[in-house]
């Protein structure tokens, strides 16, 4: 048997969908935000395949179609990873009052 | 190092180390002692995976990718810093909409740079190869999906399109299923057509994508949006995931499973709260369509006493337990400190208070306990709906604060009821049970609250916060 890269892109697509769902079977309801705007954030990994689109400096279709993904996808990433932090600092900072 | 080396064995390493610092950041940001670390632990390896990125890139033209990020960093700190916590809802809803279009988006300029610019003359199914060509057509499909959909959740959050109501066209269904094949095929078509014939069947197929996203989020009543927005997270997850096919990284593919299963999970929860379906939720409508609304008995209220905050002051004076029990209208009158203040005062007299949190109360999953941690409210005070319901008949007062059918006694005691089997918080079984809303008007099932006529109710008419105020001038003055 020989896998193409597509097979093997289902493979690691379904064993990591496993993954997901066993990690996160039982999440306390004060997570529920944070989880969702965490997860959000990761999402933004579609930069990575942004950075790849807008090589050139030419302004190409395929250019601009490529940048106006590295903007939306930042702004996912830098957006998403620091509201999380501000919410779970809310929930962190009455630890120290006690 | 050469460039062949980076490309072959640094990069895929630092991709490995990515993921599984993907991995272990979403598994601390499930408990609550580790989320802060589980959050930077992602985000160094979403640090680690644009490192990567630029890497195999190698040498190119670093003008627009770095323009790009410049504006999107900028946009993002924005958005982070000003966002008010009582807007994280609409926050979620629209980041949902930009990882989803930014996934169509790299698609379609994978697509453009291959076909269109490179070999106009070949099939797209030659040029790209069948199962690339494929992935491109889902990866714009779902990617406008999301997009849409986030957006009109957005506006309904916003209570900008008919204040959340539900929008229903007629034939939606035929509407809806007739434009998702038309886009299927479409994007067949595309798959099939020589490089320059295929670019109206993409833009076709992009076009349907982004009205499906409007008509499968229209028809959702605006109380079903936790379902509705941990579901476009998951798409967004699926959506990114599709990108990873087209590019064919595995960091992509991976990461994007992992935010479509945790999405799916908060959507799972969420259903299982309302006692629905997805299915049920998603086709919409609830409690306005098919007669649905009527449930048991009249929709008029004939024995509703109400009293001001004085008389309910003096009550909860004398009370040795409270429950308060947040919902949507506390996040709306932006009532979250008020709340804490007069907590804090009674419990400076020596009630003890908790509160008792429905798990879709509010706009989103766990809306109360962000809008709570805000005001200092400590989390512990917060309780689950199966650990406080036991409480509530032992427990002097509960105060209800614009929550509707999460505390309507019909859901377990009306088996015609619309919202029969739902499961509630049991309220009623206190003492007294204030009830602060604005009006008698119905929740978003459409159906009037029994509760409100029990003897042990009281209404208290008004403006959350404006009632809340009253209440702590009436304690202190005691």
């Amino acid at each position: 048997m020989t896998l193409g890269p597509l097979l093997i892109g289902i493979y690691v697509f379904v064993l990591a969908s496993f993954v997901g769902f066993e990690m996160i079977t039982k999440v306390p309801p004060t997570l529920h935000t944070p989880l969702m705007s965490g997860a959000n954030a990761i999402s933004g990994i579609t930069v990575v395949g942004a950075i790849a689109a807008a090589t050139t400096g030419a302004p190409t279709v395929a250019n601009i179609l490529g940048a106006l993904a590295i903007v939306t996808a930042t702004i996912n990433v830098v957006g998403g990873f620091l509201v999380t932090d501000r919410m779970l600092r809310m929930f962190g900072k009455k630890k120290k009052k006690k | 190092m050469n460039q062949e080396v980076i490309q072959s064995t640094v990069v895929p390493v630092i991709y490995l180390l990515s993921t599984v610092l993907f991995i272990f950041g979403i598994k601390q940001l499930s408990k609550v002692r580790t989320a802060r670390r589980g959050n930077a632990l992602a985000a160094v390896g979403m640090l680690l995976a644009i490192i990567g990125a630029l890497l195999e890139l190698g040498v190119v033209d670093y003008r627009w990718i770095a323009g790009g990020m410049a504006i999107g960093t900028v946009i993002g700190l924005l958005f982070a810093i000003r966002v008010q916590m009582t807007s994280m809802p609409e926050m979620v809803a629209l980041f949902n909409g930009f990882g989803g279009i930014a996934s169509a988006l790299v698609a379609a300029s994978v697509y453009w740079a291959l076909v269109v610019q490179r070999s106009p003359a070949g099939k797209v199914y030659e040029v790209l190869g069948t199962d690339e060509a494929i992935t491109v057509m889902l990866s714009i499909l779902i990617g406008g999906i999301t997009f849409t959909g986030s957006l009109i959740a957005l506006f309904k959050l916003q209570g900008k399109l008919k204040k959340g109501q539900p929008i229903l066209l007629p034939a939606r269904h035929y509407i809806t299923f007739v434009l998702l094949v038309g886009s299927f095929a479409f994007g067949g078509l595309a798959v099939a057509a020589t490089a320059s014939d295929s670019v109206v069947w993409i833009l076709a197929l992009g076009a349907g994508s982004l009205i499906l996203g409007v008509l499968l989020t229209i028809p959702i009543g605006g109380a079903d949006m936790p379902v509705v927005v941990s579901l476009l997270n998951s798409y967004s997850g699926i959506a990114a995931s599709m990108a990873g096919f087209v590019i064919g990284n595995p960091v992509l593919i991976i990461a994007g499973a992992l935010v479509g299963a945790a999405g799916l999970i908060l959507t799972q929860i969420m259903c299982v709260a309302m006692n629905r379906s997805l299915l049920n939720v998603l086709v919409g409508g609830f409690g306005v369509t098919d007669g649905g609304g009527g449930g048991g008995g009249s929709d008029e209220y004939t024995s509703v006493t109400s009293c001001g905050p004085e008389e309910a002051a003096m009550i909860l004076e004398n009370a040795e337990s409270l429950i308060i029990i947040p919902g949507y209208g506390l996040a709306v009158a932006q009532a979250q400190h008020a709340v804490r203040e007069l907590a804090d005062m009674l419990k400076a007299r020596g009630t003890k208070v908790t509160y008792g949190i429905h798990p879709v109360a509010g706009r989103m999953p766990g809306h109360m306990n962000v809008l709570l941690a805000e005001a200092d409210v400590p989390y512990e005070e917060l309780l689950e709906m199966d650990v406080i319901n036991p409480e509530f008949k032992n427990t002097d007062v509960v105060l209800i604060l614009g929550a509707n059918d999460v505390v309507n006694p019909a859901a377990t005691k009306d088996p015609t009821s619309p919202i029969a089997g739902m499961p509630i918080l049991n309220a009623h079984e206190a003492r007294s049970v204030f009830v602060v809303k604005r009006s008698l008007s119905p929740g978003y099932a459409g159906i009037k609250n029994e509760l409100f006529e029990y003897d042990n109710t009281m209404m208290i008419f008004g403006d959350a916060k404006k009632v809340l105020q009253g209440l702590i001038g009436e304690v202190k003055d005691l």
